[in-house]
């Protein structure tokens, strides 16, 4: 119990996927405008990831990685299909998201519009091929840790969009120099909040 | 007082339209301004006339930071000759310490300055003043024995990347001190931590058995101090210029309280945050782990409240009226946070005993988001009004 609770608090502060890692910039630059469409996109990336990561798990130990087909008798016990792993990854993440999106349109036609095109471009978040891909690094023993960790991540990037979402309208009214108008100063922001966030790195529960 | 004010007024047509040094106007408007309430009104818009302005206000904080510098100061001193093995009087150890603190201030504030004054001449507009106050804070939450490039470099990114991209004074997210503190942290970790920088030796020899760790330095490694509460109230303990002193911030305290410049609110709810927690890590410190950490967790939450710099911060940095939650519900929120994760911070993470720092620059982040919450629920609360009365 106190190791699910640690991946969970770890992945969300210490290895936060934009302020540690910087991954999935593309979208939460791009989405961050206001908070009622960060908070959509980031429900959206808790979901796909919250689902893909256990998935892909299960996938990367019972069928790709060296001898997790020994299953199906004798002869699997050496092959190894792990270079396989990145279009397997990928094809679950992009059938996800197609679920994702239909449910959106249908319930919340505002909310799919005003994310235009990064609902669809989450299959290309890269924070959550990120997020498989360091499931497989870190080589979780059960698939609860693996669910728990692709929760984590989710909510760490949900709150890194809404946070910065937040600054972004604040700062609407400041008097930033035009060179650094738009994007320009949410990279600023991007790394001073990276540095608020380093209070978090080598926490140990 | 009149001599400045006649020669103010025989420069001034230097300065103004058509002049030979037209483009420093804001450089003079500055210093006119600071020594004497200026007598013009705004330009539009309607707005609360009071005499007491932003330029009034800083100085109110720089005031009340006052006590905890001198007796930085003084601490400094005698830290030194205590870890010389030499007796001073009392006057020796306040100057020897003068001397090391003094030239930190002057650095920040002409790093600081310069480059404000630099932005407003750039910009042509009116000098701002908050960087008085943040020029006071960055000594005073620096390690005595930093070189003084440090300060300068730490300060120039702080006013530069902290505040002057976001437009000046009042538009900045985080607050200018606790980032000039963050980058020197990060950028220079050994001159910013451990157990050496705390006391100014100036090269010489240390006595036998002489410890330069702070209380909670102490306490991350092995779970005690040698501290007792009253010498972290009254500050007599290595760490921080201005932080060891309890009694000389809540001086300072006092003030900003009776004048109403620092929120009351952050300061009392920063403060049960930090009993919470450490009310909390009392409860649980029998049922962990290493002995380290349970003997840190058992730690009294009062004695909690006397180290390191949370109280320094809750009353000077989480106050700070820019970078804190603006709203009143969401200042209870944020002080709470605050002081709840710098405990937190201080305990869990080994490498940052001085979580304070930390838990405010988080809390600065997440403030706007607050904010955002505090102000839907309001809107929400009073259309269902609205709801209810037309129904």
């Amino acid at each position: 119990m106190q190791d699910l609770v640690n991946i969970f608090v770890k992945s969300i502060f210490v290895d936060n996927m934009i302020f540690a890692y910087f991954l999935g910039m593309c979208s939460y630059l791009a989405v961050s405008k206001t908070v009622k469409t960060g908070v959509g996109l980031g429900a959206a990336v808790i979901f796909v990831m919250g689902i893909t990561i256990p998935v892909n798990y299960l996938l990367e130990n019972k069928v790709l990685k060296e001898g997790a087909l020994s299953w199906l008798g004798e002869g699997f016990d050496t092959v190894d299909l792990s270079f396989l792993s990145f279009i397997m990854f990928i094809a679950v993440i992009a059938s996800m998201v197609q679920l994702v999106e239909m449910v959106v349109e249908k319930f919340a036609p505002a909310l799919y519009s005003a994310l235009g095109i990064f609902l669809p471009l989450i299959a290309v978040n890269c924070s959550i091929l990120g997020g498989s891909l360091f499931m497989q690094e870190k080589d979780f023993s059960s698939i609860g840790e693996a669910t728990v960790y692709g929760l984590g991540s989710g909510v760490g990037w949900f709150l890194a969009i809404v946070a910065i979402a937040a600054i972004r309208e604040k700062i609407r009214y400041s008097n930033v120099p035009p060179a650094l108008r738009g994007l320009g100063i949410t990279f600023i922001v991007t790394g001073l909040m990276g540095i608020a966030f380093m209070a978090f790195m080598g926490i140990k529960l | 007082m009149k001599i400045f004010r006649n020669l103010l007024e025989s420069v001034k047509p230097q300065f103004e339209e058509g002049g030979k040094l037209e483009k420093l106007y804001p450089l003079y408007d500055g210093i006119a301004t600071f020594l004497f309430v200026p007598g013009h009104s705004t330009h539009s818009g309607a707005h609360i006339r009071d005499g007491i302005d932003l330029k009034r206000t800083m100085i109110t904080v720089v005031f009340a930071l006052i006590p905890a510098l001198l007796f930085g100061m003084w601490n400094v001193g005698y830290f030194h000759y205590q870890a010389l093995g030499e007796t001073a009087t009392l006057m020796e150890q306040f100057g020897y310490g003068a001397l090391k603190v003094l030239p930190m201030v002057v650095v920040s504030y002409a790093v600081g300055l310069g480059i404000e004054f630099g932005f407003c001449i750039i910009k042509k507009h009116s000098i701002e003043e908050g960087f008085l106050v943040s020029g006071m804070l960055i000594p005073l939450i620096m390690p005595v024995d930093i070189p003084l490039w440090m300060v300068a470099v730490s300060t120039a990114f702080a006013v530069v990347i902290g505040k002057e991209v976001f437009g000046g004074t009042g538009m900045n997210i985080l607050n200018p001190a606790l980032t000039a503190r963050a980058f020197a942290f990060f950028a220079y970790p050994t001159f910013m931590s451990g157990d050496k920088v705390w006391i100014n030796t100036d090269g010489g020899a240390v006595v036998d058995g002489h410890s330069g760790a702070t209380a909670l330095g102490e306490l991350a490694v092995n779970g005690t101090t040698s501290y007792s509460p009253m010498e972290m109230f009254i500050g007599n303990i290595p760490g921080s210029i201005g932080e060891t002193s309890v009694v000389a911030i809540l001086l300072g305290a006092a003030l900003l309280l009776y004048t109403g410049i620092g929120s009351w609110r952050i300061m009392l709810s920063g403060l049960i945050g930090a009993i919470v927690m450490g009310l909390i890590f009392n409860a649980v410190a029998p049922h962990m782990i290493s002995e380290a950490q349970q003997n840190f967790m058992a730690v009294p939450y009062w004695e909690q409240l006397l180290m390191g710099g949370l109280i320094f911060g809750l009353v000077f940095m989480a106050t700070d009226p820019v970078s804190a939650a603006q709203t009143n519900k969401g200042k209870w929120i944020y002080g709470f946070l605050c002081g709840f994760l710098a405990i937190m911070i201080r305990v869990f993470n080994p490498a940052y005993p001085e979580g304070v720092m930390m838990a405010i620059l988080f809390m600065n982040v997440m403030a706007p988001l607050v904010d955002h919450y505090v102000i839907e629920g309001n809107v929400k609360k009073r259309k269902k009004r609205i709801q209810v009365k037309t129904a």
